[in-house]
């Protein structure tokens, strides 16, 4: 038995990452095309629900947020092109605050998320599950939301919350770019994963900006 | 001594310095090594599924008033989810591209390795995550909801608990088809990439080899179609845990559009399971005509356009869930459309044989039997893609003999066929031919005579799924046929794997490169291949096929050809 270092993994075939990259990125994207796809279709089957259900949501909230993730993908470019052009500590620096503006996107979701429980679907989540599959909402003579606008919050909190976990994802990722910078693996020459990572956060960004005006403004 | 490099790839190896025997394997990122572990996992998981089949033809072979009961009626439930699980999602779905596509792609396209060796392992690891938690699921909780997870049957179905635990065998089932999703996905952009950027010298897109093409074609089906099955599958799940009614009619929701999002994969899929193996029938049948494939372009392109075309017919499995008419018979339209590339295949695969100097070797017989099996697959699917017939076969056994037609006669028998293909290939053993072919003999036959009655059955009225059935002469004949041809067939696959083990453990040693004297380029290399498969850098400059070339070439000693030519 002997061992060798693989060909491949030592010919780094930058064209072909991004190629195999991008590919990556139209699976996410076909993810959530399937829940745009049902929103769409329980959109115009409750419309009425819809419309109100919408109205509980914070317009307010959801624009800081917005503005909160575009300044993010912004101080992404900054950063890529920084270390292109070989600052690297402008690079980390940028990159920090990134991932610093992705944490308070978070915690404002968290908030909002949070307040939402209070008031309608965590009740009625838990006492679904203390009551098994398939089980009636609530008992009876308890108030119950009309199931068009139960479905909007369902929809609410797995679309933003499948939205929630590709920020996380994003940011941790960020943290190994960043760790990496530090170690010199990543530098003007070979910004490869950082231009995927930037990449990635994007998508994460673009789908926000759909999601946006679906819940928030088209009440 | 030699070059690390330059041994068989089978006593060298690219995985880190610990790793020794079963680790070495289990850890490496070489295509090779992939390729061989997915056979011996999805071919375990075959045989299993085989034998559930063969207890659910048992237990067809009396009606019910002769008090016969092999199975219980709820376990039958879970053996054919089961069966179908295994079969669909950890066996013809990786299929061919897993076992062949990772281990003759790069071969036939002269490149070192996959583009993505790392995340290729990754796609192994999720594969064998993803099928030991569907098997334990089912094992653990049961589960009779069928493989489509039709809500709301799927959502309010309880499973059983064990040992006084509440497990959710479906939600975990399905969790691991998610699993199972993702590796495929990255499957399909390693080879898409692999295409792209790593053909050598000289082969451009129309040089490539038409296995090549067809798993071109397949991935970008796994890209394309996988991520919106996956989120499905999750929403059920999630449906089961928290009470909001996405596809649960009584709690607002539409299952008819769970159906639509699920076959918007799921019809796809059956090109992911068939089409590789058409690349087989494609590489078989001019090696063993000692000829040029007839129209190799147009097969290459039909390769595409069934892919393309297949994308857009997936409600021709909802034809009876009350769509609108237009677009019943806009999906019936398109699902005649797709019969074309399908056809082309066939009649250039039959032109081949014009004239060629045909031997039948193991692999041939499969490929044979593939045509024949999946002509009368895809015309049955005829049938059903016609508005008024189906409404008359709809679940009926019709069904379930028309996909088996086409994935087990079809997809199934050209796998098997290519592995007899390049079974010294990958090994550096020789099998017995003549065990081979008598259990090509005992497969085809039994194959045929399980499942022809199944389409009469079923055009007489017998539905899919039923445990049993009444007490009927016509029933009773053709059931009890179908019930001894199913004892035939798995005679046959006993056979065919005793004959892989058996060729790999006490089959004589080979080094013949090319004992098919195949002209294309995975032939042109040691055998077993060297770790990094080809010496040196190759350039292409004929076309893939041209049999007289490569005639030529052998005489002149810069090809190999078969030691007996």
């Amino acid at each position: 038995m002997s061992e060798l270092a693989h060909p491949i993994e030592h010919h780094h075939d930058e064209e072909g990452t991004r190629l195999g990259f991008w590919l990556f990125l139209y699976t996410e994207l076909f993810l959530f095309a399937a829940f745009f796809l049902v929103y769409a279709v329980y959109r115009s089957s409750h419309l009425e629900d819809f419309k109100l259900a919408a109205e509980s949501l914070n317009t307010g909230i959801g624009a800081v947020n917005t503005v909160i993730l575009l300044t993010s993908s912004l101080t992404m470019v900054l950063s890529l092109d920084a270390l292109k052009k070989g600052a690297i500590k402008a690079a980390k620096v940028l990159l920090m605050v990134t991932i610093a503006l992705g944490a308070a996107f978070l915690v404002i979701k968290s908030f909002e998320w949070g307040a939402k429980f209070e008031h309608h679907l965590f009740l009625q989540t838990a006492k679904g599950i203390a009551a098994g599959h398939g089980s009636p909402l609530l008992t009876p003579g308890e108030e119950m939301l009309p199931v068009g606008q139960v479905l909007f919050y369902g929809l609410y909190f797995i679309m933003t919350g499948t939205h929630a976990l590709h920020i996380i994802i994003g940011g941790i990722w960020m943290l190994v770019v960043l760790f990496w910078m530090s170690k010199g693996s990543i530098n003007q020459e070979k910004p490869g994963v950082l231009e995927r990572c930037g990449l990635y956060w994007h998508l994460v960004d673009v789908i926000w900006i759909f999601l946006f005006p679906l819940y928030y403004l088209v009440a | 001594m030699e070059n690390a490099a330059s041994q068989s790839y089978l006593n060298s190896h690219t995985s880190p310095k610990w790793t020794t025997g079963f680790m070495s394997w289990f850890m490496s990122t070489d295509h090779k090594r992939i390729g061989i572990m997915y056979a011996f996992a999805m071919f375990s998981f075959f045989f299993a599924a085989v034998l559930l089949g063969f207890l659910m033809k048992l237990q067809k072979m009396y009606p019910a008033s002769s008090g016969w009961e092999i199975i219980p009626v709820e376990m039958y439930g879970s053996f054919f989810t089961l069966h179908a699980i295994i079969m669909i999602f950890l066996f013809i779905v990786p299929g061919a591209p897993a076992v062949l596509g990772n281990f003759f792609l790069p071969l036939q396209i002269g490149a070192k390795d996959v583009a993505f060796p790392r995340v290729n392992l990754l796609s192994f690891w999720l594969y064998l995550l993803g099928a030991i938690m569907a098997v334990t699921g089912v094992l653990l909780g049961g589960a009779d909801t069928g493989w489509t997870f039709t809500p709301p049957y799927s959502i309010n179905t309880k499973t059983i608990s064990i040992f006084g635990i509440a497990f959710d065998s479906i939600s975990w089932m399905l969790t691991a088809a998610f699993i199972l999703g993702w590796g495929t996905i990255l499957t399909g952009i390693n080879f898409i990439v692999t295409i792209h950027r790593m053909r050598t010298k000289g082969m451009g897109y129309f040089k490539m080899p038409l296995f090549t093409w067809s798993i071109y074609a397949t991935s970008w089906l796994q890209v394309l179609a996988t991520p919106v099955v996956g989120i499905t599958l999750l929403m059920i799940v999630i449906e089961r845990i928290v009470p909001v009614g996405f596809f649960d009619p009584a709690k607002g929701g539409d299952p008819v559009l769970f159906q639509h999002l699920f076959w918007i994969y799921s019809h796809p899929a059956v090109y992911i399971m068939i089409l590789p193996s058409m690349g087989l029938v494609s590489e078989i049948i001019p090696t063993n005509s000692q000829k040029p494939i007839f129209g190799y372009k147009s097969i290459a392109i039909a390769s595409c356009s069934i892919a393309g075309v297949g994308y857009l017919i997936w409600a021709h499995h909802m034809f009876t869930t009350g769509m609108s008419d237009f677009a019943a018979i806009l999906f019936s339209f398109l699902t005649f459309f797709v019969a074309i590339p399908t056809a082309i295949k066939v009649f250039n695969w039959t032109a081949t044989l014009y004239k060629g100097s045909i031997a039948l070797t193991p692999a041939m017989l499969f490929a044979l039997a593939f045509i024949f099996n999946f002509s009368i697959g895809g015309l049955t699917g005829m049938f059903l893609g016609s508005l008024s017939t189906d409404i008359h076969l709809h679940d009926t056994d019709f069904i379930v003999a028309h996909f088996h037609y086409t994935m087990f006669g079809g997809a199934a028998f050209g796998l098997i066929g290519g592995v007899f293909h390049y079974f010294s290939k990958m090994s550096g053993k020789m099998y017995s031919i003549k065990w081979a072919k008598i259990g090509w003999g005992f497969m085809f036959i039994g194959f045929n005579s399980l499942y022809f009655p199944m389409l009469l059955l079923g055009y007489y009225g017998m539905p899919r799924r039923y445990h049993t059935y009444p007490d009927i002469p016509i029933f009773n004949q053709l059931q009890m046929i179908s019930t001894v041809g199913s004892w035939i067939l798995v005679t046959g696959v006993i056979i065919v794997l005793w004959v892989w083990l058996h060729g790999l453990f006490r089959g004589k040693q080979t080094t013949e490169q090319n004992p098919w004297n195949s002209s294309t380029l995975e032939w042109q290399t040691a055998t077993p291949p060297t770790l990094f498969n080809f010496e040196e850098e190759l350039e292409i400059t004929r076309d893939p096929y041209d049999y007289e070339a490569f005639r030529g070439e052998v005489k002149a000693g810069t090809s190999i050809g078969a030691d007996h030519v």
